[in-house]
């Protein structure tokens, strides 16, 4: 019988009781101590849905759209969240891509991460988009995130607003709101206003069974958050100057820059050659940035803040006039001969034809480069102080007209020019061995002096301001704030009734001077021609300008590389765009001139000459 | 003799009552693991709950009939039983349908039936039969031998059916043998088999080699250096390393390739969530996901969402473990120990060798399936896709498990009928 064997019962219960405990303890980990399991349940279920906010527009001073927002779509992944089951050939067939391409971009993506959702796909065009929506739900772990790009309706002022790019590994190091996929502000106003212009994230957390089918939101929504859309900015620039100032400097390369000196709000900054900023936009980005970024003449080359080498040229008079009335060695009668330029001992200093002698007023008017080689000479030679003193006085206040250092401007990438110092000069020269007859080219703004052509309209503002300047800005309001942005006034110590001199000697500069061709019938127009020596071609051709002389409301800097003397081209476009500023449009008597500036071509010249 | 007043005189409540909780547990489970919004009544049979519930009142019939059936009517009719069942499983591996990749079902209209279940208590009416025939000997070699076929013929008719799982469940009778006055040492050299079985997998062949000699230097250190005992232990040795050589062969060149990836994985050789072993990992997320006490009924994510595959069968433990927590699977753990234990209980205290004999198959058979399917969902045991006796939804395995427990219920209530 059995029972023989019936103490065997209790190896069997005691096996049956130990293999209960072993699973008890097994259970009692995996479920109460280990709490892995929950973080994987929830990736299983819950999906971050990031919403997108609207990036703000932008509008010009008189509300007009320049930027504005479309949308499109990404194809997103999660790479753990992919079955083996999926039909890989039907989304390389949707996608129109190979099977060896979906491997390698899912091995990259992989070794990105294999639980956050990367872009598999950038800007699904219309075509891919709505065959993929009807079968998404054949491909776990992909979804689509819509998203939104940038639209410029009036294709310009592309080195103004920038453009927006996708983040790299730098950016997103540096702040953790960004995630690979998102777009940022890579230049231009889009770079400096990037935290008010993209608004904040929202997500939504929502429940996914297997299939990756949305089944509800995650507890009622708790830890939804909406999408704070953008802010718009308004920007103090005029979009039909700016139009204007592109067309004329088509086919020239330079800058106009256009301030109301009032107030420093920019009312056009001109580059040329310029680009079509939705050229930066969606999938053809990267190939026209490269095709952009070739190109010899450099047209992502923002000149008005970053071509800081030239000098300003008899531009300059006008500050050495200033400086030397401030300083007393000049007073408005002082009067200088001039016979076709300046002599000392054996160095001679050239000059055009002109009347002469002439006085303050006058040598304005004819630019006499004698005259400011005589005054220069003056400042540096005063009596009482050593040449090194006086340099560095006359220095102080060439400063204070807003060169030789960063305006400030709210954009990135500005250069400061260049004012050169003492210590350049005892550098050069060795300490006390330079003297005024050694750096008298500064007379003229020639030498060492560099200008950016925001510089230059910044200095015309401060005279047309009769002695301070506000910091030139581009952003006149945030849409949803109240006020007007404020730039900071900067107080040049000159006394008021100098610049009403230099005025009226600025004033005779279009009257009858070196920019007479340049009148405009009405208005009353200061300005000053200047001629940038260029030792590679033809000069530099430099013009600012303000009007009207009484109360001011635009002041102008334009430079044209290679477009020889500041009669030539820069007084005439400089003229242009303040007549259309003022006037709206351009005199009758004027259009044969306007005509012949718009369809002025110097970079064919230019090419062949090379 | 007394005579039986009626058909519940004499049952053991206590093994009735825990098989209808269970049912019930499992029945509440299934409508969680694949509760829809759109058919949320419970009895819905469209759904597999509503279908479930349907199976059930099958089952208690079917309890009921073979309560109803005189107690002498099953060691009588044990042979015919088994004959007939061996009979149906040639016949569905002619005649079946194939489902899933194994050749076990019988479809009649939307009705389908696995003969499968069916045949594990008639195999163990059969063995239980023989082995309590007075002419049976567990000492000896013929009885040895004649249990092994009647163990093995259905179990390799099921491997046929390619259906590895149900047919491993046969190797559970080796308990019944044991109880039976099988020698120990055929457990130990199980156990040892299994061992080596499971090393030269994770290492090789060489290694198991090296560490088989040195195990046999070391016996025979330890043994009295008699003849018997050195030809013993060459004789173990001899074959232990032709089982290492022959467990690589047949895994590396045999065996199916998910197969062999199924046991790399929960050796833990293989590493892939997402391809073999998402199953399991699912399983584990889905219950370690519970914690102490559970979401809540119907609150279970991983399985409502299809997370875990085959949810309402084989991993239906999951649905507990999410729901219920801690407590919910410590709780299941502890029915079917009581369960067991009962039955071993109830089964001690048989007059007839049939009857215990028979008990402790049934025995063998609830605690394969308990420590193979729990196991495998706590990544524990290899999946074998064998269901949870009582929990898993499907209409034989259910009516298979409750034949062969109401057998023994009826079997232990006459009891009394029988001489000693």
């Amino acid at each position: 019988m059995g029972s023989k064997y019936a103490e065997r019962r209790y190896i069997i219960i005691g096996a049956l009781v130990l293999l209960g405990l072993i699973f008890i303890i097994r259970l009692f980990f995996i479920q109460v101590m280990d709490d892995s399991y929950k973080l994987s349940a929830e990736s299983n279920v819950l999906r971050h849905i990031t919403k997108y906010p609207a990036r703000g527009l932008i509008f010009d001073r008189n509300g007009e759209l320049l930027v504005s927002n479309k949308a499109y779509y990404d194809l997103m992944v999660v790479p753990r969240q992919i079955t083996e089951k999926m039909d890989t050939n039907k989304l390389c067939q949707i996608l129109d891509i190979t099977k060896e391409d979906f491997i390698s971009r899912m091995q990259k993506i992989s070794k990105y991460s294999r639980f956050k959702p990367s872009v598999f796909e950038k800007q699904l065009s219309d075509a891919n988009y709505a065959p993929l929506q009807e079968k998404m739900y054949l491909f776990p772990g992909f979804f689509v995130q819509t998203r939104t790009l940038r639209k410029y309706p009036d294709n310009i002022g592309g080195h103004i607003l920038g453009y927006i790019g996708e983040v790299n590994q730098v950016a997103i190091d540096k702040d953790p709101y960004y995630t690979q996929g998102d777009y940022i502000g890579a230049s231009g106003l889009e770079k400096y206003y990037e935290e008010d212009l993209r608004g904040k994230k929202g997500v939504q957390v929502v429940m996914v069974d297997v299939h990756n089918r949305v089944k509800g939101s995650f507890q009622s929504g708790k830890y939804d958050s909406a999408a704070v859309a953008g802010k718009d900015l308004i920007l103090t620039l005029d979009a039909q100057l700016q139009e204007y100032g592109e067309a004329l400097m088509k086919n020239k390369i330079g800058s106009i820059v256009a301030i109301e000196p009032e107030t420093g709000e920019i009312l056009a900054l001109v580059n040329s050659p310029t680009y079509d900023p939705n050229l930066l936009v969606g999938r053809a980005r990267s190939k026209n940035y490269s095709i952009l970024n070739n190109d010899t003449l450099k047209p992502l080359f923002n000149r008005a803040l970053m071509s800081s080498q030239n000098p300003p040229g008899s531009t300059f008079k006008l500050v050495n006039a200033l400086i030397s009335q401030q300083f007393g060695v000049v007073t408005p009668t002082t009067r200088y001969g001039c016979q076709m330029g300046y002599r000392a001992g054996s160095f001679r200093m050239g000059c055009h034809s002109h009347p002469s002698p002439q006085d303050l007023r006058g040598s304005i008017q004819h630019s006499c480069n004698a005259y400011y080689a005589n005054v220069f000479r003056n400042i540096l030679d005063k009596k009482g102080q050593t040449v090194s003193e006086n340099f560095q006085d006359w220095r102080d206040l060439v400063v204070e007209f807003g060169l030789g250092n960063k305006l400030g401007i709210d954009l990135p990438n500005e250069l400061s020019g260049n004012v050169p110092s003492v210590g350049f000069y005892d550098k050069y020269y060795g300490e006390g061995r330079w003297k005024s007859l050694t750096v008298v080219s500064l007379a003229i703004g020639q030498g060492e002096l560099g200008a950016t052509p925001l510089q230059l309209a910044n200095m015309t503002a401060a005279i047309a301001n009769e002695g301070y300047y506000i910091t030139p800005h581009l952003l006149r309001q945030i849409k949803s704030e109240p006020g007007i942005m404020h730039g900071k006034r900067h107080d040049i110590p000159i006394e008021k009734e100098y610049f009403k001199v230099v005025k009226d000697g600025a004033e005779k500069v279009v009257l009858a001077g070196t920019g007479a061709r340049s009148k405009i019938p009405g208005i009353i127009m200061c300005g000053k021609t200047g001629t940038a020596q260029n030792p590679h071609g033809e000069d530099h051709s430099i013009f600012i300008a303000f009007a009207p002389k009484e109360n001011p409301q635009i002041a102008v800097a334009v430079f044209v590389e290679n477009g020889g003397g500041g009669n030539k081209f820069g007084a005439p476009i400089a003229s242009l765009v303040i007549e259309k500023y003022l006037n709206d449009t351009i005199a009758k008597s004027r259009l044969e001139f306007e005509k012949r500036i718009l369809e002025a071509n110097l970079i064919s010249g230019e090419k062949s000459k090379k | 003799m007394r005579q039986q007043r009626h058909i519940f005189e004499g049952i053991d409540w206590l093994m009735v009552g825990l098989y209808f909780l269970l049912v019930f547990m499992g029945w509440i489970n299934i409508y969680a693991a694949v509760y829809n919004e759109e058919h949320q009544s419970i009895l819905d049979l469209t759904q597999r709950y509503g279908k479930q519930l349907m199976w059930i009142g099958f089952a208690a019939a079917m309890a009921i009939v073979m309560l109803m059936i005189d107690g002498k009517f099953y060691p009588a009719f044990a042979y015919p039983i088994y004959g007939t069942i061996i009979l149906t499983l040639i016949l569905v591996l002619l005649f079946g349908r194939e489902v899933a990749g194994s050749k076990s079902w019988f479809e009649v209209g939307s009705f389908r039936v696995q003969p499968a279940e069916f045949a594990k208590f008639a195999t163990c009416l059969a063995l239980s039969k023989y082995l309590s025939s007075l002419t049976s000997n567990m000492e000896t070699l013929r009885t040895k031998l004649t249990a092994a076929v009647i163990i093995g013929l259905p179990a390799l008719l099921i491997l046929l059916q390619n259906d590895t799982g149900s047919a491993l469940v046969y190797g559970s009778f080796l308990l019944v043998l044991y109880r039976e006055g099988l020698p120990g040492n055929f457990l130990v050299l199980g156990l040892i088999a299994v061992i080596v079985f499971i090393t030269t997998l994770l290492f090789n062949v060489q290694t198991m080699l090296i560490v088989l000699a040195v195990a046999g230097l070391v016996a025979y250190f330890f043994s009295n250096r008699k003849r018997n005992d050195i030809i013993l232990i060459v004789a173990a040795f001899a074959l232990f390393s032709g089982m290492s050589y022959s467990v690589n062969y047949v895994v590396e060149e045999v065996l199916e390739p998910h197969q062999r990836n199924r046991i790399y994985v929960l050796l833990g050789k293989a590493d892939d969530p997402h391809g073999v072993g998402y199953n399991v990992a699912q399983s584990k997320i889905a219950i370690g996901s519970g914690g102490l006490s559970g979401k809540g009924f119907l609150n279970g994510t991983q399985t409502k969402y299809d997370f875990v595959p085959e949810q309402s069968t084989d991993f239906i433990f999951c649905t507990v473990g999410e729901e219920w927590g801690f407590l919910g699977t410590t709780m299941v753990i502890l029915l079917f120990l009581a369960l067991m234990i009962r039955i071993i209980f109830v089964a001690e205290r048989q007059r007839s060798p049939f009857s215990r004999i028979y008990g402790y198959g049934v025995f063998a058979i609830l605690f394969f399936h308990f420590a193979i399917n729990i196991g495998m969902t706590i990544g524990l045991a290899p999946v074998i896709g064998i269901p949870l006796p009582f929990f898993s939804y499907g209409g034989s395995s259910l009516w298979g498990f409750t034949l062969l427990l109401f057998i023994y219920i009826k079997l232990d209530a006459h009891r009394l009928y029988i001489l000693r």
